[in-house]
C-alpha cells in the first residue's frame, strides 16, 4: 500500500454559494490526515478538472445544494477524462434526491453522500476507495 | 432589599444541600446540557428601575418587549411563504395559490443565475436555471411574475442582494404598468451584500461599489418609494452557515453599522432611513434560546441606533424582524419530523415577537416545496396565530428568570463581539481579512462534530434512526426551463428598441464612474428599455470589477 498522503480537491461547482458542507468536509478530510485543496465558490467544471490534474489529486469531492448536480457533476467527470484525469475518483454531496443517484453513478460519480451523512463516513469511504485503487495500480 | 436577597440565598443553599444533593446522588444529570440548571431572582435584575430601563413596554425604548404597543393583538405578523421555481409563469401560479391559502405577503426566491446577475443563456447558468428559484432575465419576466397580482394590495419581499437595485427597478416598472404609483408599493429587497461575502456567496462586485449601490437604494427610496424596506439585513444566512446565536446577532449588527455609516457619510440623516431598515433572522429549534435572542437583539439594536448614531425617532430604534425558520435544522431523514421542528421554530419566533415570517416546508432538505408541503408550512403559522393563544398576549415569556437572564447574556456577549469587530476596523475590514468567514466555519465544524459524537441529538439522524426516507413526493424542475428562457430572451432582443437599450446601458456604465451619482434612475431606464438583467449587471461589472473571494477553510 502506498504511504503517500491522500490528496483531495474539495470543490463547489456552479453558482451555489452554500459552502457550509464543503468546508466541513474539507476540514474533516484535513483532520484525517489528507492533503486538502479547497477551490472556493463558483468553479466551472473546466476549472475543477484543471485544478485536480494540476494538483495531482486522488479524489475530487464536490458539493452542490442548488439542484444543478445532474448537469455539473457529469461534466466534471467529462473534463477530467479530457485531461487524462480519468483515474481520479469523483464523489459528490449535497441536496441530491435519491432518484438522481443512479444517473450520477452511471455518469462516473463513484459515490453520492446525501444530507445527514457523518463526515467520518465520507472520510472512511475515501480512505478505503483510494487504498483499493492504489493496490490495483 | 438586602434582607430579601439574604432570604433567597439561604433558601437556595438549603435546596442545594438538601433536595438537589440527594437528587444528584440518586440520578446524575444528563450529559451535554447547554445551559444552567435553574434560574431565580438572583440571576436577574428584579428592581422596578431595572425593569423600566431594560425591559420596559412594547413600542418604547429599549423595545425589548416588541416593536409595537399591541403587537399581535392588533395585527398578526405578516405570513409569507418563500417561493419561486422554474419560469415566472409557474411561480405566478404558485403565488396566486398561496394568496388563496391566506398568506399575507409574498416572498420571492430567485434562481442562482438571477441572484448573481447572469441571464439564462450564460454558460455559468447551465443546470441552474429555475432550480432554486424563479428565473428573471428581463422586465418581461417580472411582468409575468406579478400578472394579476395588484402590487398596491400585497407586500413583496425579494431575496435579492447584488442585483437588488435592478429587481427593485423592475418592480417599480411593473407597478407603473399596473397603474400603481411607486409610493404605494410595499415590500423589501434583501440588498445586504456584506453577508454574501461572509456566508451566502451571491456577490458580484467588490464590497465598496456594492455598498454604494445599497446607499443609492436608501436615498432613492426615501424620495420615490417611501414605504419600501430598503434593506433586510441577513442575520439568517450567517447563522445558517454555522454561526452561534451570539455571532448571528453580532456579525449582522456589525454589517449594519457599516451600512449606516456609509449612508451617513454620503450625507443622509439617520432618521431619514433607519426606519426602513429591516432584518431577517433564523428561528432555530431551541425555542427558548431563540425567544431570548430576539429580545436581546431588539434591545441592543435600539441602543446602537440611539446611542451610537443619535437617532431620535422611535421608529429608527425599532428592529423590524422577518423570520425564516431554520433550513439547516431540517433533516433529509424521516422528513415528516420536520413538520414538528418547523412548528417549534415558528412558535419561538412568535413568542420572540417577529414581525413577519416564512416557514420552511418539511421537504426542503430534499428539494423545493411541493404545493402540499408549502400549504402545510403556511397552516403551521395560521394554527399558531389563530389557535394556540401564543399571539394573544404581548411578549408572553418576559419575566421568566431564565429568559431574562439569557436575554441579558445574549445582549452583552453580542455587544462585546461587535466591539471586537469595530476594533478590527469594522465589518468590511473583518470580511476582507476573512475573519468573520473563519469564525463561522469554526462554529459550523464544532456543531457538526457535536452531532457526529452524539453530544447533540438529532432525531432520525443520530438517535431513533431508521425509516429514513418517508415516501414523499418531491418537486423537480424540468431542464427544459432553461431552453424556454433562452428562447424568450432571443425573441425579446429582436423585438425591443435596441438603440434605446444600448444608450441606456452606456449611460449606466458612465454613471458608475462618478461615485456621487445615484445609479437607480439609470438602472430604471435600462430596465424599461428591456435590457436584460445580465446586460445591466455587465455594464456595472465593466466599471466596478468582480469580487474575488478570500478562501477560508
Amino acid at each position: 500500500m502506498s504511504e503517500d498522503k491522500i490528496r483531495i480537491l474539495v470543490a463547489k461547482p456552479g453558482l451555489d454559494g452554500h459552502d457550509r458542507g464543503a468546508k466541513i468536509i474539507a476540514k474533516a478530510m484535513s483532520d484525517a490526515g489528507f492533503e486538502v485543496i479547497y477551490t472556493g465558490l463558483r468553479q466551472t467544471p473546466e476549472q475543477i478538472a484543471a485544478a485536480a490534474t494540476a494538483e495531482d489529486v486522488d479524489v475530487v469531492a464536490m458539493s452542490i445544494l442548488s439542484g444543478a448536480h445532474n448537469t455539473l457533476f457529469p461534466r466534471v467527470v467529462q473534463c477530467l477524462r479530457e485531461r487524462e484525469g480519468q483515474d481520479i475518483l469523483v464523489i459528490g454531496g449535497g441536496v441530491i434526491p435519491d432518484k438522481d443517484i443512479p444517473f450520477l453513478k452511471e455518469n462516473g460519480i463513484a459515490e453520492v453522500f446525501t444530507p445527514g451523512t457523518p463526515s467520518r463516513e465520507a472520510v472512511a469511504w475515501v480512505k478505503k476507495a483510494v487504498e483499493q485503487k492504489r493496490l490495483q495500480q | 432589599m438586602e434582607n430579601d436577597v439574604h432570604i433567597l440565598e439561604k433558601a437556595r443553599q438549603e435546596w442545594q444541600e438538601g433536595p438537589l444533593a440527594k437528587a444528584l446522588a440518586k440520578t446524575p444529570e444528563r450529559e451535554n446540557l447547554q445551559d444552567g440548571r435553574i434560574y431565580t431572582p438572583l440571576d436577574v435584575d428584579t428592581s422596578y428601575e431595572g425593569y423600566v430601563k431594560k425591559i420596559g413596554f412594547p413600542g418604547q425604548y429599549p423595545m425589548t418587549r416588541g416593536g409595537q404597543a399591541t403587537m399581535y393583538r392588533g395585527r398578526f405578523w405578516t405570513m409569507r411563504s418563500y417561493s419561486g421555481f422554474a419560469t415566472a409563469k409557474e411561480t405566478n401560479e404558485r403565488f396566486r395559490y398561496l394568496l388563496k391559502q391566506g398568506v399575507t405577503g409574498l416572498s420571492v426566491a430567485f434562481d442562482m443565475p438571477t441572484q448573481i446577475g447572469y441571464d439564462s443563456d450564460h454558460p455559468f447558468s447551465d443546470g441552474e436555471v429555475g432550480k432554486v428559484g424563479v428565473a428573471i432575465d428581463s422586465l418581461e419576466d417580472m411582468e409575468a411574475l406579478f400578472e394579476g397580482i395588484p402590487l398596491d394590495k400585497v407586500s413583496t419581499s425579494m431575496t435579492i442582494n447584488s442585483p437588488a437595485a435592478v429587481m427593485l427597478a423592475m418592480y417599480q416598472a411593473v407597478g407603473e404598468k399596473q397603474g400603481v404609483a411607486p409610493d404605494k408599493l410595499r415590500g423589501t429587497t434583501q440588498n445586504d451584500v456584506l453577508k454574501e461575502y461572509i456566508a451566502r456567496g451571491t456577490y458580484i462586485y467588490p464590497p465598496r461599489p456594492s455598498m454604494r449601490l445599497t446607499a443609492n437604494i436608501f436615498e432613492y427610496c426615501k424620495n420615490v418609494i417611501p414605504n419600501w424596506n430598503t434593506i433586510s439585513l441577513g442575520a439568517y444566512h450567517i447563522r445558517e452557515a454555522g454561526a452561534t446565536p451570539t455571532q448571528e446577532i453580532a456579525f449582522a449588527f456589525a454589517n449594519a453599522i457599516e451600512y449606516i455609516q456609509t449612508a451617513i457619510d454620503a450625507g443622509l440623516d439617520i432618521d431619514d432611513f433607519a426606519g426602513r431598515i429591516s432584518w431577517i433572522f433564523t428561528a432555530d429549534i431551541r425555542l427558548l434560546e431563540e425567544v431570548a435572542k430576539f429580545r436581546a437583539a431588539r434591545r441592543l439594536w435600539a441602543k446602537i441606533l440611539r446611542e451610537r448614531f443619535g437617532a431620535k425617532k422611535p421608529s429608527s430604534w425599532m428592529l423590524r424582524v422577518h423570520v425564516h425558520t431554520s433550513g439547516s435544522v431540517l433533516t433529509a431523514q424521516q422528513p415528516l419530523n420536520n413538520v414538528i421542528r418547523v412548528s417549534l421554530q415558528a412558535l419561538g419566533a412568535v413568542m420572540g415577537g417577529t414581525n413577519s415570517m416564512a416557514t420552511c416546508a418539511f421537504d426542503e432538505a430534499l428539494s423545493i416545496p411541493t404545493e402540499e408541503s408549502a400549504t402545510l408550512a403556511v397552516r403551521t403559522q395560521q394554527i399558531i396565530a389563530y389557535e394556540s393563544g401564543a399571539a394573544d398576549v404581548v411578549d408572553p415569556l418576559a419575566g421568566s428568570y431564565y429568559i431574562e437572564n439569557m436575554t441579558d447574556r445574549f445582549e452583552s456577549d453580542a455587544e462585546s463581539l461587535i466591539q471586537k469587530i469595530i476594533d478590527m476596523g469594522g465589518a468590511v475590514a473583518a470580511i476582507e481579512r476573512g475573519w468573520m468567514q473563519n469564525e463561522i466555519s469554526k462554529s459550523a465544524y464544532v456543531q457538526q462534530m457535536a452531532v457526529e459524537d452524539g453530544k447533540k441529538t438529532v432525531i432520525g439522524v443520530n438517535k431513533f434512526t431508521g425509516n429514513d426516507r418517508a415516501d414523499v413526493d418531491l418537486t423537480s424542475v424540468d431542464p427544459v426551463v432553461q431552453e424556454i428562457q433562452i428562447e424568450k430572451k432571443k425573441a425579446l432582443m429582436n423585438r425591443r428598441d435596441n438603440v434605446e437599450c444600448q444608450a441606456a446601458l452606456e449611460a449606466l456604465s458612465a454613471a458608475c464612474r462618478d461615485e456621487k451619482v445615484n445609479l437607480m434612475p439609470f438602472i430604471l431606464r435600462a430596465v424599461k428599455s428591456y435590457a436584460t438583467l445580465g446586460e445591466i449587471c455587465d455594464s456595472m461589472r465593466k466599471i466596478f470589477g468582480e469580487y474575488e473571494a478570500v478562501k477560508t477553510i
